[in-house]
């Protein structure tokens, strides 16, 4: 029995060299591997002198665009991460059969699957979303940048301070050992005594404001610097999604805060939210994290409805079919999402009323869902389908999420729900909807965006492999598990003793392991795409005949996006412009007022960033100093009144008779 | 894709022959009704995915960009019938899945007493339903008859068409009670109790296990379930009988500390109350049952005197609970004489059986019992979100 509280020294905290998890050797290579990889990026940056460029280009932008794309570089790391553990899973529990105990011990298999759903949902699926958020909604509907550009820089580095401190826990201490919701009492100080909750709940945290604050962003952004004529009801679909799922995040992500703020309480000064006894009550963490945990599944879901009407719309030749009905069905999915959070545990013992409720609730979410997909079905409907690679992913999509929306909605028949929660069967379907529909979408989403960030289109083969290998994956990874859990076999098990489960584990970790080589081709397909990047050139700006706003503009776009603020007219802008034979303004132009780059984002994340590790590892000097110093700086960034400059006007005229030649080319070659 | 589904299918197809599908074939008469309810609403379901995956790959091979005999009308954007019947149509699905729920949820509530053994056998009426108290320990699974006087850890035997009423909490954290070929899960929730209505109605073996993740041991926190014939239930229990070892108090907080893989073991005897003490938190001597602290608390509490009222934690299952800032653990000292405890903390009677049929919202509310003493014995608290 050990003694708690634990013995904390004053100049480290708990933190000693046991932390060091010297003694597995699978942790170990695997920070060997990483502190290599690690030094060899860094030593290439220092040898390249790169410091400067990143430091002034890239890391203190407030270029939406910049930042945008900086997002999706963290999500496409923490996505090797996160498939490492999901690899690392499958390959327990196909090894774990006939008294094998498999090669991972439950110290650290409990982590693994802890992590996994932890840094997917958090650090791959939120960054890549909100992303595409920030570098398209400002691009399709006319303006600069975002509203808030500082506070861009600052959301950016708040989530990549959370994700190092998830990082962080790999190799110094460990991480939570509870599921990716932390549910108490198992993640209360009594269970967990150790930091890796700690670890879980100030990653979180700091991430969390990162998250809160660019939707802030967004929703101001959306509402208040539309183009001239954009009305409500003339906006893209991405932007209606992206206004949607940033409303949600306002609204859900201060919960998440408050919950974890109770928890972490129960857990550094001794209170009783969750504990059993003292009245306290588990049940309250369970309600509070899915009242902020089934909205948050359609901040993910949401904006990728939207990058499939885009798509679906472009490749088709057509205008997006129903479009007010696809507004209004996003509206009533937003708000519907707070209706059905308690389908997440039927089985806690409430009535069949409130059940009931909860369970038709849900169901009612698949009418507007459904009226969505049938949209997107008579878009394609006398179309000219262009069978691209955003198109691939787009019907792939159609296919499989239809299944994951049917699984869904038995799920949410609380009897069906009772034999069937927590099983294999549960775990296909949240991955069915994840893979076959964010994961999917962002593929579309990349595909089609990247010759506009970018001005050169990906790579066609080995996106094709990409896509085979995931979409196959996708099924010989997760049929298996549907099958499972009709068979009974709950989730998070280490071990098994049934040898007639076998088969199916063997063929889901086969698809895990397609998934891998889909992983594989993506990559190789970005390092392909640049190093050809001259044969895969866009001068046009235009690759796709696109519809909205953002392809009236080169690519990548100039900082300033549009030389003239664009006046609309109609719904899809930029085809209306095109077909009433649009032509680019060539003189006139004006200095334009942009923002300046500062460092302040990086260095209070940064802050935040030490500040949560000593609160993880108990050094109260270094929390208390990390403190004060985040308030001096925070306080000292208002005082800073240089924030802003106009990029003259002949700079403008520069930039755009650069872009008049480019197009010139384009039309003799 | 759709060229290589088929493929994908095939090797699923094969193993498909030898397996276990106990959730769709279960024996309990509670999971059969489940499992017909999974499968009506598949197929109802089915009534609109099929055409929307149908009409995917048509369109997306009849309108591709080098059939050009297909009609293009690149500005075809609206029509309000097509609009009306996109929106209706999973709407009638709705309102049909909707039924089936509601009706099914009120049948199935877990917290319901049951009316009938089989489709057509209900419960006679001098059948008393068999009371079986279940706690979920770190990590395996306790099994109390009161009624019998025996307890079992990991087995679980049950007599075959004789309604069976379980009672079920944790000692530490959370967990799910879960016997696929007899009925649906539960959360088992410390300091609460939890219920499950359910009946046998094949003699058979199978297995239950915890379908809630709760710590290192989970894995192995599964137990053997039998359904049993009247006279070899008996049999059973008089096997139980006639363990030497006997479940009182003291050998309890041995057996709640963590222990993973647990065999078989079986208890002569039970200290009465045993369940009640486990629910109120209070089987260290000493401790304030949660009943206790909640029927003072519902008459205003001690005041300040309350908080001189605790003692240091000397005893718990991992280690000595304390946060860093918050000092150590401790906790409230039951004010009550053993006897009172005993007394107060019997559960209240189970609910009488009804007959009535379903009439939706016209169906009792699972047992939320108001404390207000000393008219009526405080239970736990019922985990209930009403």
């Amino acid at each position: 029995m050990t003694e708690y509280p634990v013995p904390t020294s004053p100049i480290f905290g708990r933190l000693t060299l046991d932390a060091l998890p010297l003694h597995e050797p699978i942790v170990v290579v695997t920070f060997l591997v990483v502190a290599m990889g690690g030094i060899a990026v860094l030593g290439a940056i220092t040898y390249f002198r790169l410091w400067g460029y990143l430091w002034k280009e890239w890391f203190t932008s407030v270029d939406h665009k910049k930042i945008g794309i900086m997002y999706m570089v963290l999500g496409i790391i923490m996505l090797l991460r996160g498939f490492a553990d999901a690899i690392m899973m499958r390959a327990q529990q196909a090894i774990a059969f006939n008294g094998s105990e498999g090669y991972l011990p439950a110290h650290h298999y409990d982590q693994i699957f802890t992590a996994h759903g932890m840094i997917m949902i958090f650090f791959v699926a939120m960054p890549l979303v909100t992303g595409l958020m920030n570098f398209v909604v400002p691009l399709q509907i006319g303006a600069r940048d975002v509203s808030f550009p500082f506070l861009n820089n600052f959301s950016f580095w708040m989530t990549t301070c959370g994700a190092v401190l998830v990082m962080a826990s790999l190799f110094i201490g460990e991480f939570a050992k509870t599921g990716w919701l932390a549910y108490p009492p198992l993640s209360g100080i009594g269970y967990s005594p150790d930091p890796g909750v700690d670890y879980y709940i100030w990653a979180l945290q700091i991430a969390g404001v990162g998250t809160l604050l660019s939707g802030v962003n967004l929703i101001c952004t959306i509402v208040k610097m539309r183009a001239p004529g954009m009305t409500m009801m003339k906006m893209p679909v991405f932007t209606w999604t992206a206004l949607c799922t940033n409303v949600l995040i306002v609204a859900a992500f201060p919960v998440l805060t408050a919950v974890l703020v109770l928890l972490s309480l129960d857990r550094y000064v001794g209170t009783n939210f969750f504990t059993n006894d003292f009245g306290g009550n588990p049940m309250m963490y369970v309600n509070l994290i899915w009242i902020w945990g089934h909205p948050e599944v359609y901040i993910l879901i949401l904006p990728v409805f939207g990058i499939f009407s885009e798509v679906t719309s472009t490749f088709s030749g057509k205008k997006l079919f129903g479009y007010t009905s696809m507004v209004y069905a996003t509206v009533v999915i937003t708000i519907l999402s707070y209706l059905v959070w308690l389908h997440h545990f039927f089985t806690m013992g409430s009535g069949a009323s409130v059940n009931s409720f909860f369970g038709i609730t849900t169901m009612i979410i698949s009418i507007p869902t459904g009226a969505k997909m049938f949209n997107w079905l008579f878009t394609m409907y006398r179309g000219r389908i262009r069978f691209e690679l955003p198109m691939m992913w787009t019907i792939a999509f159609m296919l499989t999420f239809v299944i994951g929306g049917m699984t869904g909605v038995l799920l949410a028949v609380p009897p069906a729900d009772f034999v069937l929660h927590n099983s294999l069967f549960l775990v296909a379907h949240f991955h069915n909807v994840i893979i076959g529909g964010v994961v999917f979408g962002l593929f579309a989403g990349m595909a089609y965006w990247f010759p506009k960030a970018f001005g050169f289109r990906l790579n066609e083969f080995w996106g094709k492999c990409s896509f085979w290998f995931w979409v196959v994956g996708f099924y010989f990874a997760f049929m298996p598990l549907y099958v499972l859990g009709l068979m009974g076999v709950t989730r998070r098990l280490r071990v098994f003793d049934d040898p007639s489960l076998h088969i199916w584990f063997i063929l889901a970790a086969f698809g895990a392991f397609l998934i891998a080589l889909g992983i594989a081709c993506f990559l190789v397909q970005i390092f392909v795409s640049i190093r050809d990047r001259e044969k895969l050139r866009d001068v046009t700006g235009d690759p796709w005949n696109g519809r909205t706003l953002e392809w009236a503009t080169s690519s990548p776009p100039p900082d300033y996006n549009f030389a003239f603020t664009p006046v609309i007219h109609d719904g899809d802008a930029w085809a209306d412009m095109k077909s009433r034979g649009y032509t680019r303004p060539l003189e006139g132009f004006r200095p334009i007022h942009m923002p300046k780059n500062t460092g302040a984002g990086i260095i209070l994340a940064g802050i935040c960033l030490v500040l949560g590790f000593a609160l993880v590892w108990y050094i109260w000097w270094l929390a208390a100093l990390s403190f004060v110093a985040l308030l001096v700086v925070a306080i000292g960034h208002t005082f800073d009144y240089n924030r802003d400059f106009f990029i003259p006007a002949d700079e403008v005229a520069r930039c755009e008779a650069e872009r008049t030649r480019l197009l010139a080319g384009q039309v003799q070659a | 894709m759709s060229r290589f589904r088929p493929i994908a299918v095939l090797p699923l197809l094969l193993a498909l022959g030898g397996c276990n599908f106990v959730v769709l074939d279960p024996t309990g008469d509670i999971a059969a009704q489940q499992r017909d309810l999974l499968v009506v609403s598949t197929l109802l379901m089915l009534l609109i995915i099929l055409p929307v995956m149908a009409l995917t790959v048509f369109f997306a091979w009849k309108y591709r960009q080098s059939n050009t005999t297909a009609r293009y009308e690149p500005d075809w954007h609206h029509s309000t019938q097509l609009e009306l019947v996109i929106w209706a149509a999973p709407l009638l699905i709705i309102i049909c899945l909707g039924a089936l729920t509601w009706m099914g949820t009120h049948l199935l509530d877990p917290y319901r007493p049951l009316d009938r053994i089989a489709a057509d056998t209900p419960v006679p009426a001098d059948v008393k339903p068999l009371e079986i108290q279940v706690v979920a320990l770190d990590w395996k699974w306790l099994f109390i008859y009161p009624e019998q006087g025996v307890a079992t850890v990991n087995q679980l035997a049950v007599p075959v068409d004789r309604p069976v009423s379980f009672r079920i909490t944790s000692s530490s954290v959370m967990n799910a009670f879960y016997v696929p070929t007899l009925a649906g899960m539960i959360y088992a929730m410390p300091g609460m109790e939890t219920k499950l209505h359910a009946v046998a109605n094949a003699p058979g073996e199978s297995r239950g296990f915890s379908a809630n993740y709760s710590g290192a041991g989970f894995s192995g926190m599964f137990f053997g379930f039998k359904a049993l014939p009247a006279a070899e239930f008996d049999a059973w229990l008089a096997e139980n009988r006639a363990s030497a070892e006997g479940l009182t108090k003291a050998a309890y907080l041995e057996l709640e500390k963590p222990s993973e893989n647990v065999p078989v073991r079986r208890f002569g005897t039970v200290e009465p109350a045993l369940f009640n003490a486990v629910v109120n938190m209070c089987v260290d001597t000493g401790k304030m049952c949660m009943a206790e602290m909640t029927a003072i608390d519902a008459r205003g509490g001690l005041g300040l005197a309350g908080i001189h009222n605790v003692l240091p934690l000397t005893y718990d299952k991992y280690a000595r609970r304390g946060t860093v800032l918050g000092g150590k653990a401790g906790y409230v000292v039951g004010v009550c004489s053993p006897e009172e405890l005993a007394q107060r903390t019997v559960s209240a009677a189970t609910s009488p059986r009804s007959l009535a049929p379903v009439k939706g919202a016209g169906l009792a509310l699972p047992g939320f019992t108001p404390i207000s003493l000393p008219a009526a014995p405080a239970g736990p608290r019922a985990p209930s979100n009403i």
